[in-house]
């Protein structure tokens, strides 16, 4: 293992960020440089927390599980949107620009509220499983489902709600009210879930429209940016052909 | 002053405020959730590994029980549990795994038929059951004599707090983001609610309830290396703190996780050890056998990491690029294994470390975990020093982790907490005496309280930088107060922590924005930290025993005659630089399980008068009812039924032996 020898020569980097508080009077969308030192295994949590700790105490920035788990800090890295915490400096050129997500309202520089937004997108489309039953006898055994299935449900599941599909999203930044790939690999994830009870056609009256699954112009620029690798397109065609299918007996 | 209604407020939306929320709700009740950030980045999600719950469905489960995760918990808290909750909690928690199954947790499932695992080091194949078949599965975990932790792939938490979070919604519960409750309102006796702060706009406004709960998770971020986000501060803790009323629990009790990747901290999951993973060292040596040859890598966290620890002392460690530690093994469960069932693993191992789990060891240390220390409740989760406040989750010490909490313990304490206190914060909230009015003089007066200390540290004129006195504070918790202690460090480190405290009184700010500002954050969050702090350094200072993850070198023993008891932790002066410690003893005379040896670890301790003479009674006992049912023999044991709310009292059924 090469793990022993310390990296002597550091690069010097300039990690230029968008800034901009809206609630600030006076303040106005600009440009700031920090100039920085490397550091070994550097990732831009530790950058941008170093810059406001030393450099900029006003610099605003969201950070929560910094393990690309909880999707708080998607931010445009070099105009691409992904997660701040694990993206290494080193994988990038010595000047790195950083924007706060677009198509989300802004808090203050690099942050955004996602979480607004994703309430929103979720009461719209009742994310959640509309059991059959009111009350399960819960001492008893659970219901059964197939191990692969589970594995499926599973596999859209792992979504983060950071926004990034949002960012790089055609649609989405033409047009407000369109749910994204968030919005309709959640819609695929419940249509597979035995556990809900909803029909097609209960789901075409939540995404049978443009601001739904006909809005995707299937340019992929949300499974590009997926931090989590979700086979977003494959998800979001199976629902459009469903949906097609019903609007079709809909006449 | 803006005011804000509900029946209760529930500070903290992860696992377990939301389920406390709903259960509320369910009740016909208005609750209303507080939260630093979108409910669903809540540091549940963090959870990869699982769930305990004594469903007994995989073959290596088959005898799994109420009766038999009792045990495991007890010992694994080093008898510093509440037994009775303890009781409380492994009969709910089936009940809870399968009512996320209802929920929407995609809870991976019994395969029948035969397949390999990996079991100390060997392939073995294992055959599952086809009555068992689509059933919710269980994987091994550290301290527990039968595979008993559920799960959802490695993301378990993430899965829980998902479909957790939209149930939430589809009850329609208002939730609060981005807001910060800085001081609950309270006249010493009876707590009205808090001060709470707008994180993007820097407003206080007062929310005001009938009950209050507190679930606001753990405290990691008192020490430099944890597992634990960014915003696991204690803020909750310090809520209580503050108030000089109402006490914290057990707070040195303090869990190091063995398997923290080097340097981030970043957790890599106890399922990765549950799998089948190894601990090597420098040598490539697997060491775990040679200090505990009966559970290995898999005796409970405590001891896992103090050997590693021990290990590393006798030169056995890696000296890395950020440090020494030992490694991870997981290469031998095989590529098909880890991007299945371990991929939050290979995301962890590839984005943070450049390498690939499948091929190469992962780089590993002891960093902090869990905090078992906590809000002191009673069994119904409400404190009983300030009526209508209540705590669950990890914020909370109800007590069923004691001094060391078993893994996949902690997520379903936040959802069976949340049924059950949920339950009790309804009751107390229906009742009328309990509809009181709130003198709203009191409130203007809190608000005004804390708005005198913000514009204090906006506008005063200290001069100590926030960041350095949090850095120092870091750094005394990790070298004085971490997995091994002495006295004389632990002396030395309540002192230094004192010094800091008096110092945070004249932090000065760069930036002076009231609204979004993060280094004002950092100032009075640390300000309360030190609090959190000193209750720790100076709860283990005294403590002088071994107990659970409560290690002293210089007392070695646990010491059941002197330390069978609970450390309360009050802030009684605004100006102490000092808890107030009182200890709430353990009563032998009701344990179901008395104390003895963990079946890991340490072999001696010093017994309580009491032990022997309660062990044979409970000898007595099961001698006399030899033959008789498990409840049965347990109810003569330690009645505890009654304590449990009505609805969940139910048998658990289990494939094959239906509720037996
Ligand atoms: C990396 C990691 C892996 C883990 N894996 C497992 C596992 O596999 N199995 C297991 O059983 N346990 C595991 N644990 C432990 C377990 O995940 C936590 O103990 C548990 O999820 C805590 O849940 P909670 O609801 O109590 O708190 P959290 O989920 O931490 O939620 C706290 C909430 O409180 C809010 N909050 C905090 N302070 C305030 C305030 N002042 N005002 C308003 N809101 C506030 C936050 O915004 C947040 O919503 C793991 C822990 C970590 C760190």
């Amino acid at each position: 293992m090469s793990e022993n020898t310390v990296t002597a020569s550091h690069r010097r980097l300039t990690i230029r960020v968008l800034r901009y508080n809206p609630r600030e009077p006076g303040s106005e969308p600009r440009i700031q440089e920090y100039p920085l030192e490397e550091g070994d295994g550097m990732t831009l949590f530790i950058a941008l927390n170093e810059i406001r700790e030393k450099q900029d105490p006003s610099l605003v920035f969201d950070f929560v599980c910094r393990a690309g788990i909880c999707g708080s800090c998607a931010m445009l890295i070099n105009g691409r949107p992904g997660l701040a915490c694990r993206t290494q400096t080193k994988n990038l050129g010595p000047e790195i620009m950083l924007a706060p997500l677009p198509g989300f309202e802004l808090i203050a520089d690099l942050a955004v509220n996602t979480g607004k937004w994703m309430r929103g997108m979720s009461e719209r489309l009742e994310t959640w499983v509309h059991t059959r039953e009111q009350e399960v006898d819960l001492t008893r055994l659970e219901e059964r489902m197939d191990p692969e299935l589970a594995e499926q449900i599973y596999e859209l599941d792992r979504c983060i709600e950071c926004g990034c599909c949002i960012a790089g999203c055609a649609t989405a930044q033409m047009r407000p009210g369109f749910v994204g790939a968030v919005g309709l690999s959640k819609i695929a994830r419940f249509r597979l879930d035995p556990r809900d009870a909803r029909t097609d056609a209960e789901y075409y009256e939540l995404v049978g429209d443009d601001n739904g699954v006909f809005g995707c112009m299937s340019l992929l620029g949300c499974q590009d940016v997926c931090p989590k690798d979700l086979p977003l397109q494959a998800r979001i065609a199976y629902v459009r052909r469903q949906m097609a299918k019903q609007g079709f007996t809909r006449g | 002053m803006k005011v804000i209604y509900s029946d209760v407020l529930v500070i903290g939306g992860g696992l377990a405020g939301l389920r406390v929320a709903i259960g509320a709700r369910q009740r016909g009740l208005d609750p209303i959730i507080l939260s630093l950030v979108p409910p669903k980045r809540s540091h549940s999600a963090a959870a990869q590994g699982g769930m305990q719950a004594s469903l007994a469905n995989v073959t290596r489960g088959i005898g799994d029980n109420e009766d038999v995760h009792f045990a495991d918990t007890v010992r694994g808290s080093d008898w510093g549990a509440d037994q009775e909750v303890v009781r409380m909690f492994v009969h709910a928690a089936p009940q809870a795994a399968r009512e996320l199954a209802a929920w929407g947790v995609p809870w991976s499932r019994v395969r029948p038929g035969d397949r390999e695992i990996v079991a100390n080091g060997q392939r073995v194949t294992i055959t599952e059951r086809a009555e068992a078949a689509g059933l919710i599965a269980q994987r091994d975990f550290g301290g527990t004599k039968k595979w008993r932790t559920c799960y959802v792939s490695d993301g378990t938490g993430h899965a829980m707090l998902s479909t957790m979070g939209d149930r939430a919604i589809a009850h329609a519960i208002p939730v609060h983001e981005r807001k910060e409750a800085l001081a609950l309102v309270h006249d010493g006796s009876r707590c009205y609610g808090a001060v709470v702060r707008d994180l993007t706009t820097g407003e206080l406004s007062a929310y005001v309830a009938r009950a209050t709960v507190v679930a606001t998770g753990g405290a990691g971020r008192l020490y430099g290396v944890t597992t634990n986000a960014v915003i696991c501060e204690g803020m909750g803790h310090a809520l209580a703190l503050e108030t000089g009323v109402a006490p914290l629990g057990n707070m040195e009790a303090v869990q190091f996780h063995p398997t923290a990747i080097v340097p981030t901290g970043i957790l890599v999951t106890e399922g990765c050890r549950g799998d089948g993973g190894l601990l090597r060292d420098v040598d490539g040596h697997r060491f775990m056998p040679d200090y505990e040859p009966e559970k290995k890598e898999l005796a409970s966290r405590d001891v896992v990491s103090r050997r590693m620890e021990e290990h590393i002392r006798k030169g056995k460690g890696v000296k890395g690029r950020f440090g020494t530690h030992l490694w991870l093994d997981i290469t031998l469960l095989g590529r098909q294994h880890i991007e299945h069932n371990l991929r939050e693993v290979k995301e962890i191992c590839e984005y943070f470390l450049g390498i690939d789990p499948a091929e190469q060891w992962i780089p590993v240390r002891p960093a902090q975990h869990y905090t078992m220390g906590g809000v002191r409740t009673n069994h119904t989760g409400e404190s009983p020093w300030l009526k209508g406040l209540f705590a669950a989750g990890e914020a909370a010490c109800w007590d069923m982790h004691g001094f060391n909490r078993l893994g996949g313990n902690s997520v379903a304490e936040t959802v069976v907490a949340g049924m059950i206190v949920s339950e009790f914060v309804a009751d107390f909230c229906q009742r009328p005496e309990n509809r009181v009015d709130v003198p709203m003089g009191l409130v203007d007066d809190f608000v005004r309280r804390e708005q005198g200390k913000l514009d204090l540290l906006l506008e005063g004129r200290g001069s100590e930088s926030a960041d350095a006195l949090r850095s120092a504070m870091l750094h005394v918790m990790t070298e004085k107060v971490g997995i091994f202690r002495t006295g004389a460090d632990l002396a030395a480190g309540v002192e230094e922590l004192q010094g800091l405290l008096v110092r945070s009184r004249h932090i000065g700010l760069r930036h002076k924005a009231p609204g979004a500002n993060l280094e004002l954050v950092v100032a009075y969050r640390t300000q309360k930290m030190l609090k959190l702090a000193l209750a720790t350094a100076y709860g283990a200072l005294q403590r002088t025993e071994s107990r659970g993850a409560h290690f002293r070198e210089d007392y070695p023993q646990r010491d059941d005659r002197q330390w069978l008891s609970r450390t309360l932790a009050f802030w009684r002066g605004e100006d102490d630089t000092l808890p107030t410690l009182e200890y709430e003893p353990l009563d032998i005379k009701r344990m179901e399980l008395p104390p003895g040896w963990r079946g890991y670890g340490a072999k001696d301790y010093i017994d309580h008068p009491d032990t022997a003479k309660r062990a044979a009674e409970v000898e007595r006992v099961r001698n006399e009812m030899a033959g008789a049912d498990r409840f049965a023999v347990q109810q003569a044991l330690m009645p505890w039924e009654g304590m449990l709310p009505p609805r969940f009292r139910g048998r658990n059924e289990r494939v094959g032996e239906g509720r037996a």
